[in-house]
């Protein structure tokens, strides 16, 4: 690997990737790697990202489903572009 | 393949298991038997007291549940030796009895008619005895395939699903089909993945029973007392914290602990000993860390391998706990807690398998005696799981 990846993405299905360095910012062009082979993606994050949160790898609407090891993980509850921060804020369990 | 060749320094218990450490217990029965056992173990140096909160007016599968935790505990192959107190004669027997089938030294004292300090002083004299015995024993070269090593996951965040939880899993492919026992649990944290975790039994029977088991426990534990969405507890604050936001996001990152060939041969009930050979075993279980950990103790675990994200510094008084986490930030936060760096994965410059290596050699370590960061700094939750109210 050249350069070390900033986010972290488990599978191509996955419309989210996970961020896995300190003080991401707002802005930044963002090297993302899909584990399962190695492929390279590129996301400009739109707001400053912790280490461990995910950013949206595409725009989603309320109601759709967000999708991570290639599973479902919860539906959209506030709209998401690419690039936004996915949190508790946009983002719901469909269980319990 | 080589790791499954390699040997570690082992106590080989009467009944030929395989135990890594040594420990003289003072098991209390009950509640009110716990000062009593605490002050033989302050008089007998080598001993150990494993006070708890429960053990009267329980009945039912709950009752069974205590006992053959209790059992459990005592016959674990890190336990040499075993003193059991209880404030009733009967019951301590039947603890007695329980751990008495494993061939180890074990005796029962009752402080009814006696008074907690005529009982302290029968059984520091035994357990004296029984220091001597353990002290006495030499390890010997087992097989490294020989331990039941036990997982779950604590403070889980989204570094969990990619390192550290797959490190766990790399290491049960390599070594189950070498003859390894291992377990996971952790059957609320399981939703959201319960279909894939389904697919990876044995047979249809299995995955049948895993599904029934997992269906009682929404139905019965989590739809019969929940109040809200359990934002709050699953996941939890810390794994919020860390980046996850849903259940079903945690399970799939738990369920990375079983690898990707091994195959599940059994559904467990609470701390019941697996009784169809070597193998991976699920085990229907709370997720909370310590109520986990000691259920898989008292089915016969020996080690524990304990992937984190945020940083749980979970121990367990018998079976020593081995940290795992891939999150650069709490290796570097809570360095004194991790004992297998593998944030090399987050940072592309370590592979899962290379990591499940380092696993395998820290299980080997720790398997010879070499403390876990959890034993040197004294922790040793014991939690027992209680099923619902006494009477």
């Amino acid at each position: 690997m050249t350069r070390q990846p900033q986010l972290l993405v488990h599978d191509h299905r996955d419309n989210v990737g996970v961020v896995v360095v300190e003080n991401l910012k707002s802005g930044t062009d963002i090297l993302g790697v899909v584990t399962e082979d190695n492929s390279e993606i590129h996301a400009v994050c739109n707001q400053d990202v912790p280490i461990g949160h995910k950013v949206a790898l595409r725009d989603l609407a309320v109601g759709d489903s967000v999708t991570k090891y290639g599973q479902d993980i919860g539906r959209v509850v506030a709209p998401i572009r690419r690039g936004d921060h996915v949190h508790t804020h946009n983002l719901k369990t469909k269980r319990w | 393949m080589a790791t499954a060749k390699r040997t570690i320094w082992a106590y080989r218990r009467e009944n030929g298991r395989v135990g890594v450490r040594n420990y003289v217990v003072i098991l209390p029965l009950d509640d009110i038997s716990n000062a009593a056992s605490e002050a033989v173990a302050a008089h007998i140096k080598g001993t150990i007291a494993l006070p708890h909160a429960y053990g009267r007016l329980q009945f039912g599968e709950d009752l069974e549940l205590h006992f053959r935790t209790m059992i459990g505990t005592g016959a674990n192959p890190n336990v040499a030796a075993c003193i059991v107190i209880g404030i009733e004669p009967q019951w301590t027997q039947r603890v007695v009895e329980g751990i008495a089938k494993t061939g180890k030294p074990v005796a029962g004292f009752s402080i009814e008619g006696n008074g907690d300090i005529a009982t302290v002083a029968a059984a520091s004299r035994k357990a004296k005895e029984f220091v001597h015995f353990a002290t006495g024993k030499v390890r010997e070269e087992c097989p490294l395939t020989d331990l039941w090593v036990a997982a779950k996951c604590g403070e889980s965040d989204t570094t969990t699903g990619l390192a550290s939880c797959p490190t766990v899993g790399n290491m049960y492919d390599k070594l189950v089909p070498a003859g390894l026992y291992g377990c996971f649990g952790e059957t609320s944290e399981l939703t959201g993945a319960e279909h894939l975790a389904a697919a990876r039994a044995a047979t249809p029977e299995i995955a049948d029973k895993f599904m029934r088991t997992w269906t009682a426990y929404q139905r019965d534990v989590i739809e019969a007392h929940k109040t809200s969405d359990l934002s709050d507890s699953q996941p939890t604050k810390g794994n919020i914290a860390g980046g996850l936001t849903t259940i079903e996001e945690k399970a799939l990152g738990n369920l990375e602990k079983i690898g990707k060939q091994v195959r599940f041969i059994d559904v467990l009930q609470p701390a019941e000993a697996p009784s169809h050979g070597p193998g991976l075993y699920f085990m229907d279980t709370s997720s909370a860390a310590a109520e986990c950990c000691t259920l898989q103790a008292a089915a016969g675990y020996v080690v524990h391998c304990f992937p984190t994200g945020q940083g749980n510094v979970i121990g367990n008084p018998i079976m020593p706990v081995i940290k795992i986490s891939g999150n650069p930030r709490t290796v570097r936060t809570m360095s004194e807690h991790i004992d297998v760096d593998v944030s090399g994965i987050v940072r592309r410059e370590m592979t899962i398998a290379q990591a499940g290596d380092a696993l395998i050699e820290t299980i080997v370590q720790t398997a010879n005696g070499r403390f876990t960061a959890a034993e040197a700094l004294g922790h040793r939750e014991f939690v027992m799981t209680k099923l619902y109210r006494s009477a």
